[in-house]
């Protein structure tokens, strides 16, 4: 640009190093108390020990916790991706009268607070006598993801050739013969992206979850225990764990979106 | 092309419409019917009664709250983005494209974490006895109080919304024409002056948008105002939990949400319709 100026340059590059140690205070934070004896950690650090994991690892109601929260992801993840093929799809594909209302309906969900989500599934759910229940947190959960599922396979079908479908009506295949051979390989890896993407969504999810589940909380649920009674360094360690699954199927659906030839013929 | 829709179009496209209608529609739909409903030997009972509305309306204790929610939000939102913005600048302008994937890449891992644990984390780095004052100390300095009080919430929700307030802007960032700032330079426009009226009225969409998100986030968060700013006062969404979890008073909690809804809804048009508005009028 031959306009650079090398001191705010470097104020900009130290800018996003303060930004990023911000961001990433509290979750390195959180590894290093989990793998400290103290339980107010302060300067100096107190000895390395591994007593919050055992805590964890020894407490019944981490591990129902723990069960809870994978079945309901896993669940979640299905419907959500399911759910979200068919509206991406549809978006896709066709247009229509009262289209914007569709996909009004379809997003929107993130953009209304958790505490309005949760109370309103509350109320609506328990008058159908479904609160209190595993269910209800799927129920909601699905309303919650499936708009993740659906911006994922959305981005992956407009990088298709319009062509391509065409062509394989052209060669005498039906819509379902088109769908199952032609569209679902081409968005394998974003599917398994949503399926990925969802369930961590999923996982993370504590405040409908709090409002919804009655006595079958999920794990982040039995944090919000945590955070509302004593001060519980088991919290550290449940969220690095919970961090290294997360990341792990982020990585996973990571990978699918960089390499889209793969998993598809 | 089609006149009917066809059964293959229906399949695909009805399940997501239906579960959405059924699980999302209809309890916010549900949520303004208990408004007017009464509580009666602790059951909810349909009804038509606007006592809740008078209830929570007409109470200081909710103004109170309504008037801190909007400042902690603002503040939040105008806080991200002005600490948002040198970042995004720079990851847009100055950085390589392949440096640029990265920055994105790592600024989304926050959305993966639990924002439980993050706020878990800051009170052990915020507290009078914690990480920061102990650091303060060794210099001779404070301890400041950090924790339980507006400071503390502000942490908080800056913490949730920046990751999102620096993608966001970044991305509005990339769709300025190079070629303008180029020409501003070549006019001898001085660096600032050609982020002042160049940069930021060429992405103000994206950066509205971005504030917008923010005003959202921290308007409808518990978590920080509760377990950083102390919880008390109240802001709205401590009163809904509070009201939903202490009792079966949930058509005064539905009220509080409903004028959540709606002051959402304000500012989002508001900040919408300003940011397509067009310059110079």
């Amino acid at each position: 640009m031959g306009n650079e100026n090398k001191l705010i340059n470097g104020w900009l590059m130290l800018h996003i190093a303060l930004c990023l140690t911000f961001i990433f205070a509290p979750i390195a934070g959180s590894f290093v108390f989990s793998l400290n004896s103290d339980r107010f950690p302060s300067l100096p650090l107190g000895e390395f020990s591994l007593d919050w994991y055992r805590a964890i690892w020894n407490d019944p109601l981490v591990w129902s916790g723990f069960g809870n929260t994978v079945i309901v992801g896993l669940i979640v993840a299905v419907i959500a991706t399911i759910l979200g093929f068919g509206g991406a799809y549809t978006d896709y594909r066709y247009n229509f009268f009262g289209k914007s209302f569709y996909l009004a309906l379809a997003l929107l969900p993130p953009t209304i607070p958790v505490v309005i989500m949760g109370l309103a599934m509350l109320a609506f759910l328990s008058r159908i006598q479904l609160s209190g229940s595993t269910i209800s947190v799927v129920i909601a959960h699905g309303v919650m993801c499936s708009p993740f599922a659906m911006a994922i396979i959305r981005l992956r079908l407009s990088q298709m050739d319009p062509d391509l479908e065409a062509a394989a009506w052209n060669l005498g295949g039906n819509e379902w013969a088109t769908l199952r051979h032609v569209i679902i390989p081409f968005t394998r890896p974003a599917i398994f992206a949503a399926l990925f993407i969802t369930m961590a969504v999923s996982f993370d999810e504590f405040a409908v979850a709090w409002f919804v589940s009655g006595l079958n909380e999920t794990l982040p649920v039995k944090i919000l225990g945590f955070l509302q009674g004593q001060v519980s360094p088991r919290i550290n360690a449940i969220g690095s764990l919970a961090f290294l699954s997360t990341m792990t199927l982020i990585v996973l659906a990571q990978l699918l979106l960089r390499n889209p030839n793969e998993g598809s013929k | 092309m089609m006149k009917r829709p066809s059964l293959f179009s229906l399949v695909l496209a009805m399940p997501l419409l239906v579960w959405q209608l059924a699980f999302f529609l209809f309890p916010l739909l549900f949520l303004i019917a208990i408004s007017f409903w009464t509580v009666k030997m602790f059951q909810m009972q349909p009804d038509l009664s606007f006592a809740n509305w008078q209830r929570i309306l007409t109470r200081g204790v909710f103004w109170d709250a309504y008037l801190r929610t909007m400042i902690l939000a603002t503040s939040a939102a105008v806080l991200t983005s002005a600490i948002a913005f040198p970042a995004s600048y720079a990851i847009s302008f100055k950085l390589s494209e392949r440096a640029k994937r990265w920055m994105i890449f790592v600024l989304i891992i926050p959305f993966f974490t639990s924002y439980l644990v993050r706020v878990y984390s800051w009170q052990v780095f915020l507290t009078d006895a914690g990480i920061i004052n102990a650091a303060l100390g060794h210099i001779g300095l404070g301890p400041y109080p950090m924790l339980n009080n507006t400071f503390g919430t502000l942490v908080g929700m800056v913490t949730l919304c920046l990751p999102l307030v620096i993608l966001l802007q970044t991305f509005s960032l990339n769709f300025v024409n190079r070629d303008l700032i180029e020409a501003a330079h070549n006019l001898r426009c001085g660096r600032l002056r050609t982020v002042a009226s160049v940069v930021v009225p060429s992405a103000k969409v994206g950066l509205v948008i971005a504030a917008l998100f923010a005003f959202i986030l921290s308007f409808g968060d518990f978590v920080s105002p509760l377990y950083l700013g102390g919880g008390n006062p109240p802001t709205l969404s401590i009163m809904i939990t509070d009201i939903t979890k202490s009792g079966q008073q949930w058509p005064r909690a539905a009220v509080v949400a409903i004028m959540m809804i709606a002051t959402l809804m304000t500012v989002a048009f508001a900040a919408i319709t300003y940011a397509y508005k067009e310059r110079g009028k």
